[in-house]
């Protein structure tokens, strides 16, 4: 088969990203319109602020992909646009300039779902790659532990009942005063705290084993911080990031070691935002290592939100499973893994 | 001279293509379904009962706003999509200025209302006027001119009442706005006014492709990638995050909500 060049866009949170890729694996373009310092001085994500940005930015980042890729849309087989889930305002920009380009140019469409993007990432990564292997999802607003039976074929083993990882992180960030965004900034003010200074409680979720729950952990740290507070204590902000960090790279690492062990995967990967975590990083490389499993973790730039791993995903959904979108294509905020 | 003219800043979604003095097509539906589903579909339709090749297209309208905030980015980025696609500029032509174009020629003072919220109306105020002076739109089909007499803007609808009565001349309405407050228009209105027709009282691209092509031969084209909508309004966060930082007067002091 000819190779096969898609352009993608993703516009899900607070990234207007646009790629040029090459066979769901080769990356010819990967541009990313970060809009994290205005969302900043908000202390997180304002939707209806990330939905104009997106609109202000977008043509020059497709522009941008296109160039940098030294191609033209004359060029181009297939469209992959993020249609879910993230925030709606922000999805139906990509999702209405992907179809308009698609209505002007005769370019066919596909919708893609971002946390099969995220999972995709590894694709990227790892050229020879393939299904089936276990992958835990890790962001701001998702956390999944999945088994990846055959390109875009999914069970999810567990997932987050109330807070997401990434968002557990925002939260406490904001509660120690390192503000947003709180993954990045716990990661690297952890590394001069003891991360067991403070013992944190380790959540688990009755009914199945593979769930997670973060909002418990989360107020622990809040109740320490007041504790301290009360009885007029000094806090040491890298100690509390520090233990905090390793209460959740705990959990994330017992939880997928338990399904490697239960399930015999010989391969697990991490996607998502808080992959890029530098202790999850190392603690899954050396819990896997361990158990003789193979360790796969997307660069830093996969794991943040961008649309190479939008265009690896149209690619499978396209070429291989045979999924096509229309005009009609909406934006649908809570959608779930393996729906359509 | 081609050119696709979109408007979803409203209720309806309306798209038209028109070319030089003809309008070739245009389809108009008022469903209560959204934009993001409705619109391209629409356009796909007719483009395809006119056989439209867009290597004929020159340019993409759109209404720009005011309007829903949503409404309006998802007809930007269809215009914005369609531009980048073609290499062709967009004519971003204010919502109202748009509307007001359904009742081209009248002799009445024109006043487009959208339901904004919030117990308010998007609103502006139009004549067609044959006099030379401050005629701020040029719109030199035929005989009139479209003369602005209130920008647009977002406004109480009893304080927009005392605007028009200031003007004392005959009026039409037009609009959702003109119909969801029609009570408070007819108690407050001492001047002569009508509700305009229902085939003229919504936005219609018809309307808006016609003022485009004025504003092509003036030159007042973007580049797609320029293109963003005139919201009139600020985000709810930014309103706030203004009156907190008004309030304790400090500028640019980051805040920090309690989690």
């Amino acid at each position: 088969m000819e190779k096969k060049r898609v352009l993608a866009i993703e516009s899900s949170c607070d990234e207007t990203a646009a790629a040029v890729v090459v066979d769901g694996r080769e990356i010819l373009s990967n541009v990313i319109s970060s809009q994290i310092d205005l969302h900043t001085l908000y202390g997180g994500v304002v939707p209806e602020i990330a939905s104009r940005k997106h609109l202000e930015r977008i043509n020059q980042v497709i522009q941008e992909a296109l160039d940098q890729a030294k191609l033209t849309l004359q060029d181009i087989d297939l469209i992959g646009v993020t249609y879910g889930p993230g925030l709606v305002g922000a999805l139906l920009v990509g999702v209405a300039e992907a179809k308009a380009i698609s209505y002007a140019s005769g370019i066919p469409l596909v919708g893609v779902h971002h946390i099969e993007g995220h999972i995709c990432a590894n694709y990227l990564q790892y050229p020879q790659l393939k299904p089936p292997f276990a992958c835990l999802v890790v962001s701001g607003g998702h956390t999944h532990l999945v088994l990846v039976k055959d390109y875009g074929e999914y069970e999810i083993l567990g997932h987050t009942r109330d807070d997401a990882a990434g968002e557990a992180f925002d939260k406490v960030a904001r509660a120690i005063g390192l503000g947003y965004p709180g993954g990045p900034k716990i990661d690297k003010t952890a590394r001069e705290g003891d991360p067991d200074a403070i013992h944190f409680p380790r959540a688990k979720i009755a009914g199945n084993a593979y769930d997670f729950s973060f909002s418990g952990l989360k107020s622990a740290v809040l109740n320490y911080l007041n504790g301290c507070s009360m009885r007029g204590e000094s806090i040491s902000v890298p100690d509390v990031a520090a233990s905090f960090q390793k209460a959740v790279t705990d959990v994330l690492v017992e939880h997928a070691m338990a399904a490697v062990e239960e399930y015999g995967f010989t391969r697990l990967a991490i996607a998502g935002g808080v992959a890029s975590n530098s202790a999850l990083r190392t603690a899954m490389e050396e819990a896997c290592s361990k158990k003789g499993v193979e360790f796969y973790r997307p660069a830093p730039i996969l794991c943040t939100d961008n649309a190479a791993m939008i265009g690896s995903a149209a690619y499978y959904d396209y070429y291989v499973r045979g999924l096509r979108s229309d005009f009609t294509l909406n934006a649908v905020p809570n959608l779930r893994l393996g729906e359509r | 001279m081609t050119i696709i003219a979109l408007d979803s800043s409203g209720t309806v979604a309306t798209v038209a293509i028109a070319r030089d003095g003809r309008l070739l097509a245009e389809y108009t539906v008022d469903n209560g379904m959204t934009h993001s589903q409705t619109m391209l579909p629409m356009l796909d339709a007719i483009t395809k009962q006119l056989n439209l090749k867009m290597e004929e297209v020159d340019a993409v309208a759109v209404a720009d706003g005011p309007g829903s905030f949503t409404g309006l980015r998802i007809g930007c980025a269809t215009a914005k999509g369609i531009g980048l696609a073609i290499g062709k500029p967009v004519i971003a032509v204010p919502t109202l200025e748009a509307l007001a174009c359904n009742v081209y020629g009248t002799q009445e003072l024109v006043c487009p209302m959208m339901n904004a919220r919030r117990e308010q109306i998007y609103t502006a105020l139009y004549a067609f006027t044959q006099e030379k002076g401050e005629v701020r739109s040029q719109l030199e089909n035929g005989e009139y001119a479209l003369e602005v007499l209130e920008d647009q803007t977002a406004e109480d609808v009893r304080e927009w009442c005392h605007v028009i009565n200031s003007y004392a001349r005959p009026t039409v309405l037009l609009g959702d706005g003109a119909d969801d407050f029609r009570s408070i228009l007819e108690e407050e209105l001492q001047v002569p006014y009508r509700f305009a027709p229902l085939h003229q009282n919504r936005q219609r691209a018809g309307a808006l492709a016609m003022i485009a092509m004025q504003y092509y031969k003036q030159g007042k084209i973007q580049d797609a990638a320029q293109v963003r909508p005139v919201y009139l309004r600020k985000s709810q966060a930014e309103r706030e995050r203004e009156a907190r930082l008004a309030e304790s007067g400090t500028e640019g002091r980051s805040f920090c909500p309690a989690p």
